[in-house]
């Protein structure tokens, strides 16, 4: 019985559903048709609001230059007084090279602003607010985007081509601060008013010359600002040479030649009794910079390990006259006699990723106080000691340093560093620092 | 100045010169766009990459190499969306050439011809090294490849209109391939439909959308940061309650993150080509997804 009702049930079931299917089937294909339709209209939306929003944004805004800020801030302990910095053997350049102060200050805060004027140039424009409130036109200068074959023309104020490290900005340096060659030969960076015209070769090697002139508004021109006369006041010649050897190393090699005639160039000492003087340099400075950098990445590239080791060296010749005392501050007055100078000085460095974030660095410096001769010294009018910053002296320095970058636009660094710049007096010198970047992307720089 | 040209003539000879005239220097910044460069313009191109499948585009220096290349290009390819910000816009203010400077035919941006994903509705850098643009890496969904190949055509062909017939007829024949390739893509990729994946960088976020997949996570933290160990304990957590079927980093990241996670997931980790040349079968632009594909599926089925 039970048997017989169970058939019957599934009969009348499979009859009931067959009954029932055509008017279902034709209802959910009419909803299916239904969700189809709105589903095509989302996903014209949808591509309309896809394809609008990944066009640039519209409007005045739109046409913003590129605007970054860098800030740093800088905890220095050091055994010297950095007011008392000098480095011996060596004409002061009037430049910033005294290291960061002892205890917490802050760095130079950057801000740059740079984009395409039109199609023929480009403009940039860098400045530097101090610790002390000041601001410094660090860069300001326009360059050619529509000349062809190679050529490009900067003009305004820029970082002069001479060596690698002057033209990279601080904040990008992989020291706290600049080589001691760097210091004395170029007043911790030298930049300059002027005109480049720089041509790179059709070749693969990487091949480029170029010249500049300029005002002579900083050491070794002098004095500070520039003369005031039609024409130039510093000629500087340069050129690269660059390439990959394989597929991870990357180098590079410059030589540069800057001559100028700086008149009047003054620097503060102390005579022989003591007497704070000025005394000022009049005549020729010619000064050669070689430079070198390899850097090394697995195959190129830098995410997880890299290393590179990059080194200068300068070689100066100085000749004309060196006036003592120009104010007259000492019972014997001011008086001038010839001075010649041949001097030189280099550093090496090295800096290893070893993990991501993580890098370690050292540097060696070293100048050579060479030969000098004192017209006023050696015809017995004064004595050496009456120049006790030329005082002959070859200046080293050690310096390692550890930083942390979490990303691409910070870094925090630890720097230690033994500094034999006085001729009296090692500096031992320890440095946390930090550096960061907002708002436009920087550049990768090689 | 009559000397300098001299002088550019003499150094030609001493050093390497580059490629005669009589083709059109293309310079690619990925190796995606030289393969679909050298797609459509044949022998009448001359195509370098500044980038290998083995670096991270972004992650680039705008070395004396690249800058020797771009100086005589004729064409310039690239991504776009700022993937090449940190190092493209000093090549091209150093290359002294007029020919590719943005706002003239030479300067051909992909990403511009396609609609982009992951366009950020809040640009902060707390949320890593975004694009404001969008995602930038367009070249893993094929779709694309065909847009761009259409409007790159168009340019080979302004660029150089004596060999435009040539473009033309060779554009027409890989886009005829390439439309059947997908075809047989989306048929052998099937059963990646909805497969919940994790990647290393938001590399492959075309692809991903492309093959329907769902990507659950990244082992970085955030776009442009390298994976911490902390973030890799909350995905290891994440996995249990959530488990991803498959991990993927590409040619030119670590494989570290990927394998530590695997291990104790137990989930497994694939290598993927990043592009053209990121392993031995993505050879060009048919290899790079055949590859791509076939190593998922190893994986998935």
């Amino acid at each position: 019985m039970l048997k017989k009702n169970a058939l019957a049930l599934a009969a009348v079931a499979t009859l009931g559903l067959s009954r029932a299917a055509p008017a279902q089937t034709q209802d959910e294909a009419r909803a299916l048709r239904e969700q189809v339709d709105q589903l095509e209209k989302r996903v014209t939306n949808a591509e309309q609001a896809a394809a609008q929003a990944s066009n640039r944004p519209a409007g005045e805004n739109a046409l913003n230059p590129a605007v970054s800020l860098i800030l740093n801030g800088i905890y220095g302990n050091l055994s010297q007084d950095p007011a008392n910095f000098r480095i011996n053997g060596f004409i002061p350049t009037g430049g910033d090279v005294a290291p960061p102060g002892r205890g917490l200050s802050l760095g130079e805060s950057e801000l740059s602003i740079a984009a395409n004027v039109d199609q023929v140039f480009r403009g940039t424009g860098i400045f530097s607010v101090s610790s002390d409130n000041s601001i410094e036109v660090e860069e300001a200068y326009i360059q050619t985007l529509a000349l062809s074959n190679g050529f490009t023309i900067k003009a305004g104020r820029f970082f002069s081509s001479v060596g690698y490290q002057n033209q990279v900005h601080a904040h990008a340096w992989d020291f706290t601060d600049a080589p001691l060659a760097n210091k004395v030969f170029l007043g911790n960076q030298l930049s300059d008013d002027g005109i480049q015209l720089k041509w790179v070769a059709p070749t693969l090697l990487y091949f480029d010359v170029g010249v500049e002139v300029g005002r002579g508004r900083n050491f070794p021109a002098g004095p500070p600002g520039g003369r005031e006369k039609n024409g130039f006041g510093s000629g500087n010649f340069f050129t690269t040479l660059g390439g990959d050897f394989g597929t991870g190393t990357a180098w590079q090699a410059g030589l540069a030649y800057l001559a100028t005639s700086p008149q009047n160039r003054a620097y503060d000492d102390v005579d022989s009794a003591g007497t704070p003087v000025t005394n000022s340099f009049s005549g020729a400075s010619k000064l050669w910079a070689l430079d070198g950098i390899l850097k090394w990445a697995p195959n190129f590239n830098p995410t997880e390990t890299y290393f590179k080791v990059q080194g200068e060296y300068f070689r100066r010749s100085e000749n004309g006259d060196l006036t003592f005392d120009t104010a007259g501050a000492t019972g014997g007055g001011t008086r001038t006699g010839g001075y010649a100078s041949t001097q030189s000085g280099w550093y090496l460095q090295g800096v290893y990723q070893f993990i991501p974030m993580w890098r370690v660095g050292y540097r060696y410096d070293r100048l050579n106080a060479g030969g000098t001769s004192i017209g006023l010294v050696d015809s017995g009018a004064l004595v050496a000691a009456d120049f006790p910053i030329l005082a002959k002296h070859n200046p080293t320095r050690n310096t390692v340093m550890v930083d942390w970058s979490p990303s691409e636009f910070s870094r925090v660094r630890l720097q230690l560093a033994q500094d034999k710049s006085r001729s009296d007096a090692t500096d031992n010198q320890v440095f946390l620092q930090y550096i960061v970047s907002l708002g436009a992307h920087g550049a990768h720089k090689f | 100045m009559r000397t300098i040209p001299k002088l550019g003539a003499a150094l030609s000879l001493a050093l390497i010169a580059l490629p005669a005239a009589a083709t059109l220097n293309v310079f690619t910044c990925e190796p995606e766009w030289a393969a679909l460069a050298q797609e459509l313009g044949g022998d009448k191109v001359s195509v370098y990459s500044a980038t290998t499948a083995l670096q991270d585009p972004h992650r680039i220096e705008a070395r004396p190499s690249l800058i020797a290349r771009i100086r005589s290009a004729d064409l310039l390819i690239c991504s776009g969306s700022e993937l090449e910000i940190g190092w493209l816009p000093l090549l091209l203010t150093q290359s002294g050439n007029s020919k590719i400077q943005l706002g003239t035919p030479g300067y051909f941006e992909a990403s511009q011809f396609v609609a982009k994903l992951e366009i950020p509705k809040v640009v902060d850098r707390a949320m890593g090294d975004i694009h404001p643009g969008g995602n930038p890496h367009v070249h893993t969904d094929p779709r694309n490849i065909a847009k761009i190949a259409a409007v790159l055509e168009g340019r080979l062909a302004q660029l150089d209109s004596g060999n435009a017939d040539t473009y033309h007829s060779r554009a027409k024949s890989f886009l005829a391939r390439w439309q059947a390739a997908i075809a047989r893509w989306e048929k052998e990729a099937a059963p990646l439909t909805g497969v919940p994946i994790v990647e290393h960088h938001k590399a492959f976020s075309y692809f991903i959308n492309w093959m329907g997949m769902r990507e659950v996570a990244t082992l970085e933290p955030k776009p442009g940061i390298p994976p911490t160990p902390s973030h890799l304990a909350e995905l290891l957590d994440l996995m249990k309650s959530a488990p991803a079927k498959v991990i993927v980093y590409s040619s030119y990241d670590s494989p570290k993150a990927a394998q530590f996670l695997s291990e104790r997931s137990k989930i497994p980790a694939v290598m993927l080509p990043f592009t053209v040349g990121g392993t031995d079968k993505a050879k060009d632009l048919f290899g790079f997804f055949d590859d791509m594909i076939e190593r998922l599926l190893k994986v998935v089925k």
